[in-house]
């Protein structure tokens, strides 16, 4: 019953026979070890597993494996250059104390990414309403506001 | 660096990896081999079980193997018990802990009944459908005020009642209080449960490797040491053979201290059966009962006062909910009762508990760990006093702080690390003018409430104290090491949840060492990289394991300079340590690396000194007599809607005293963190059981917690008396954020419907219940 999907992940083509019922989000982690999308809920709330589909915020965890057949997929691992070479809202997050554990934050990064590009210069309000589909427990959230405000800046001086 | 690092802003070390998707967490480990865990949990939270088929399950596609009770043998053994009861004399214990998988009875929903391994989390998750469970359903303790009853049914059944413990406590004499008093309150307040909700759920990866006969398990633990001590006795190896592993946490909050929780206990068992490496990662449902909550209490609860609002006395009678089992002891009762004294001169105190056994998940410490029943209790009564007797609330809590020359203070009751529950410092006044300044008291009050009041605004100020025993014994270790590269690499035994351990560590050793922060690689949470310790909890990391890094950094310091003093050929005093080389003050070009130092302290060849330590390390402890007592007070400013009830928080004070602070940028975000899930605690947050207790909101879309569009921005502010209990003069400052948030928002509450005389007496509140208390008070008036 396995089928077979190719998937182009951070630019890169996979090739994998996968159960239709094998969720984005585990062949993500599991299936081809990108383990940087993290899974908070399986339920759709939290948005940890938050990864870009063709350009769009989608829940990984709400999706098939199946579903992405033929698609190109983005992660948090996709966003950077490596560890020396981060992209501007990863900067931002960093300088501004965006993250405590970190267990949502490529989630949060991931939504950040359409966001920012639809909207370079967001209002506080913009920015609380965009977040509030992603679940932090330890920030209070304030400090990622703040984060992505300093995102905006970062992006507009140097576009990721 | 000659700049100091201690106190500074400085952004984190972990953060890259984390940013990047880089970070280890436990469900990012994959081994060759591995099969996959889960587990068939009860619905119903009282049965007997008849029998158990697990035929078709082992079976099914895939599986390795099913467990049930019966199958564990000798292994089968309630957990220990991980907190001994109260060294005190009025106390009665009854210890009843959890068990790996329940044998003749269910005891909570969502108790593990079967274990299936297959070669995936799918397949095994299809082979719990194969598993039959013959139950006879019992008559269930849900609610606490029932469960002492007479004919209530038994949480387990040999005990012969429900109590889990009953603790008296008092000091002085409250009969007195009572006789003398112009005025006495009574209320009955409740305070009902919540979970942590950590983004990240908890799960455990096992490998026994047969050759090397050698355990390595990555927990989501929050005290690795005591895990890997517990389970190497259970399993009948040296501590050597188990390596403990907590990799970064998605958050960690309480629950995730060393339980022994079933699955730890399970996996580490059956990788050794089954000779290959196990996973399981719990899933939300699962989280939301096999995981441990807290805050089920019902305070009894009277003040005794004078006219002029002097506060002669408290009684308190509750009962606390202490879930199925209780295998953390009674430290979350105990820090209700101690909590409750806060910041005033209480010359007379008796409170008694009951800690209760009922048919619903485990009660152990999250975050505030009781302390919120406390300040819950005490400030609605110092309300409700003030109230009565027509004083301003501020002014009664001024009057009643203990003053600055009284500390250190002694409350002469037993605190939850069983030591004297004794304040070692604190200055409580000038946070509380502090906060009425920023929250702009005098200015809403006089004016601006009347003002929108009158234009038919529900606008309210709540304005409350707090103080946190934080920062308890025992003891912590670090190891401090200079590498050949001049880099250092530390590691302590705590365990990391996010509050940047890796950077606030290494601004108290570059102080010492003079490198830089990012030069400092701080290993934590890894058994076989440092075997002493005891945990994070209790807001302790800064406190026990920083000053701990501090003793080792000393240490290192002092050998740096007597080898670079032989080096330079210069007297210890007149050299400096400065970015990563020792040199003769003010001659930069008499100077030597530390890593080179770190390279001749380690020769390959030839002969030492007798009594020579090769290497510049220093391992070093510190256990701290007893903890330090941090406060703070909270204000507020919020507005409800009278169509919806739904809250709008204007504004959000935090004056905190935590004593001396490593880095303010952690600790802000400590504390806006706490503050959110405070607000999550008294508005959003409540877990629902029905009257045979099964959870009817066990997932995000029904459990509601707090979005970005439900906090608001805080502003905060410090006031630091330091600890005169430990070196770097710090407090701890993990829990401070969530503790007073209960209180602060029934006062505030209560503030925005004074006309109707709203009294708020339970938490968590949600719109649907704030709109029944108002429409309760509303009726009340009319009569
Ligand atoms: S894991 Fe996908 S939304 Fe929570
Ligand atoms: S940083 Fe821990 S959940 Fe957001």
């Amino acid at each position: 019953m396995e089928q077979t999907i190719s998937v182009s992940v951070n630019g890169r083509p996979y090739e994998r026979s996968v159960e239709p019922r094998l969720l984005l989000s585990d062949f993500l982690r599991h299936d081809i070890g990108l383990s940087g999308t993290h899974v908070g809920c399986e339920h759709g709330v939290c948005g940890a597993c938050t990864v870009l589909v063709d350009s769009a915020a989608v829940r990984s965890c709400l999706m098939f494996a199946v579903q992405a057949n033929g698609r190109e997929v983005t992660t948090v691992e996709g966003l950077d250059g490596g560890q020396e070479d981060l992209h501007p809202i990863q900067h931002g997050f960093w300088e501004k104390h965006g993250l405590q554990c970190g267990f949502c934050t490529p989630g949060i990064l991931m939504t950040l990414v359409p966001f920012l590009e639809e909207n370079p210069d967001p209002s506080e309000a913009e920015i609380r309403e965009i977040l509030s589909g992603n679940i932090c427990r330890c920030t209070g959230y304030q400090k990622i506001v703040e984060a992505v405000q300093l995102s905006a800046i970062l992006l507009q001086e140097k576009p990721g | 660096m000659s700049t100091r690092q201690f106190g500074q802003p400085i952004k984190r070390n972990e953060d890259p990896r984390l940013l990047t998707g880089r970070a280890l967490f436990t469900d990012d480990v994959q081994l060759a081999g591995m099969l996959h865990v889960a587990f068939l949990r009860s619905d119903l939270a009282h049965a007997r079980i008849r029998s158990i088929d697990v035929d078709g399950a082992r079976q099914s596609p895939g599986v390795a193997a099913v467990y049930t009770a019966d199958d564990l043998g000798d292994y089968w053994q309630p957990g220990p018990l991980l907190v001994p009861p109260l060294p005190v004399e009025q106390i009665e214990f009854y210890q009843r802990t959890q068990v790996p998988l329940a044998k003749e009875k269910v005891c909570h929903a969502g108790e593990a009944v079967a274990m299936v391994v297959a070669e995936s989390r799918y397949l095994a998750e299809d082979a719990l459908d194969g598993i039959f469970v013959d139950y006879e359903p019992l008559d269930a303790v849900v609610d606490l005020g029932s469960a002492l009853a007479e004919d209530a049914p038994l949480v387990h059944d040999d005990l012969g009642h429900n109590i889990n413990a009953r603790v008296t406590q008092a000091k002085g004499n409250w009969v007195q209080a009572e006789a003398d008093a112009d005025l006495i309150i009574r209320r009955r307040f409740s305070y009902d449960r919540g979970t942590a909700a950590a983004m990240e759920n908890r799960g455990i990866v096992a490998n026994w490797e047969e050759k090397s006969q050698h355990l390595t398990i990555w927990d989501t633990t929050q005290a690795p040491i005591a895990i890997r001590n517990g389970l190497a006795a259970m399993l009948g190896l040296s501590e050597h053979q188990v390596r403990v592993i907590a990799p970064f946490i998605g958050g960690g909050f309480g629950p995730k201290i060393m339980m022994f929780y079933p699955e730890e206990v399970l996996l580490a068992w059956a990788t050794m059966q089954l000779g290959r490496p196990l996973k399981w990662i719990e899933d939300r449902e699962e989280n939301f009962y096999a995981t441990t909550q807290e805050r089920g209490q019902v305070h009894d609860a009277r003040i005794a006062l004078k006219e002029d609002g002097t506060v002669l006395g408290v009684k308190d009678v509750f009962l606390h909910d202490a879930g199925a089992y209780a295998p953390y002891g009674l430290t979350v009762p105990v820090s209700s009762q101690c909590t409750l004294l806060g910041p005033y001169v209480v010359p007379n105190y008796h409170s008694e508990f009951t800690s209760v056994f009922t048919n619903k998940p485990i009660v152990t410490p999250y975050r505030g760990a009781g302390r919120q029943h406390g300040v819950f209790v005490m400030e609605r009564l110092l309300d409700i006093a003030a109230k009565e007797l027509a004083i301003d609330p501020i002014e009664i809590r001024r009057k009643n702080y203990i003053q600055p020359e009284q500390f250190p203070y002694a409350n002469d009751i037993v605190f939850q690390d069983f030591t004297q529950l004794i304040y070692d410092s604190g200055n409580y006044e000038p946070a509380l003018d502090r906060a009425l300044d920023l929250v702009g008291y005098e200015a809403f009050v006089r004016e601006e409430q009347p003002k929108r009041r009158a234009a038919g605004e529900r606008v309210g100020i709540g304005v409350v104290s707090y103080v946190e025993g934080t920062g308890i014994g025992p003891y912590e270790g670090a190891r401090v090491t200079v590498e050949s590269s001049g880099k250092i690499s530390v590691a302590t035994g705590i365990g990391t949840q996010g509050q940047g351990h890796y950077t606030s560590f290494a601004q108290v050793i570059a102080d010492q060492i003079g490198v830089k922060v990012s030069d400092i690689h701080i290993v934590t949470g890894d058994t076989d990289l440092f075997y002493w310790g005891a945990g994070t909890f209790a807001s302790r990391g800064a406190v026990v394991a920083g000053n701990a890094m501090h003793a080792a950094a000393s240490k290192v310091r002092e050998k740096i300079l007597k080898v670079a003093g032989e080096k330079l050929e210069a007297a210890e005093e007149d050299l400096e340590l400065i970015e990563g080389r020792v040199q003769v003050k003010g001659v930069p070009q008499t100077s030597i690396s530390l890593g080179q130092l770190a390279v001749g302290a380690n020769p390959m060849r030839g002969g030492v000194k007798p009594g020579t330590e090769p290497g510049l390390e220093a391992t070093e402890y510190f256990g701290p007599e007893r903890g330090a007592t941090a406060s703070g007070v909270h204000a507020v400013i919020l507005r409800v809607d009278p169509d919806t009830f739904n809250l709008e928080i204007e504004k959000y004070v935090v004056v905190h005293d935590c004593g001396k602070v490593i880095n303010p940028l952690i600790l802000d975000g400590q504390i806006q963190g706490g503050v959110a899930q405070g607000i999550g605690n008294a508005f959003y947050e409540q877990l629902h059981f029905d009257e045979n207790g099964a959870l009817l909101n066990a997932s995000l879309m029904d459990y509601l917690l707090p979005t970005a569009l439900d906090v608001p921005n805080i502003v905060s502010d410090h006031v630091v008396t330091p600890s005169p209990l430990n070196p770097l003069g710090v407090k701890g400052a993990g829990e401070a954020g969530a503790i007073p948030v209960g209180a602060l928002f029934a006062q505030a509450i209560d503030s925005a419907f004074g006309d109707i005389g709203l009294e708020v007496r339970e938490i968590p509140l949600s719109p649907n219940r704030l709109f029944e208390l108002v429409t309760e008070a509303s009726a009340r008036e009319m009569v």
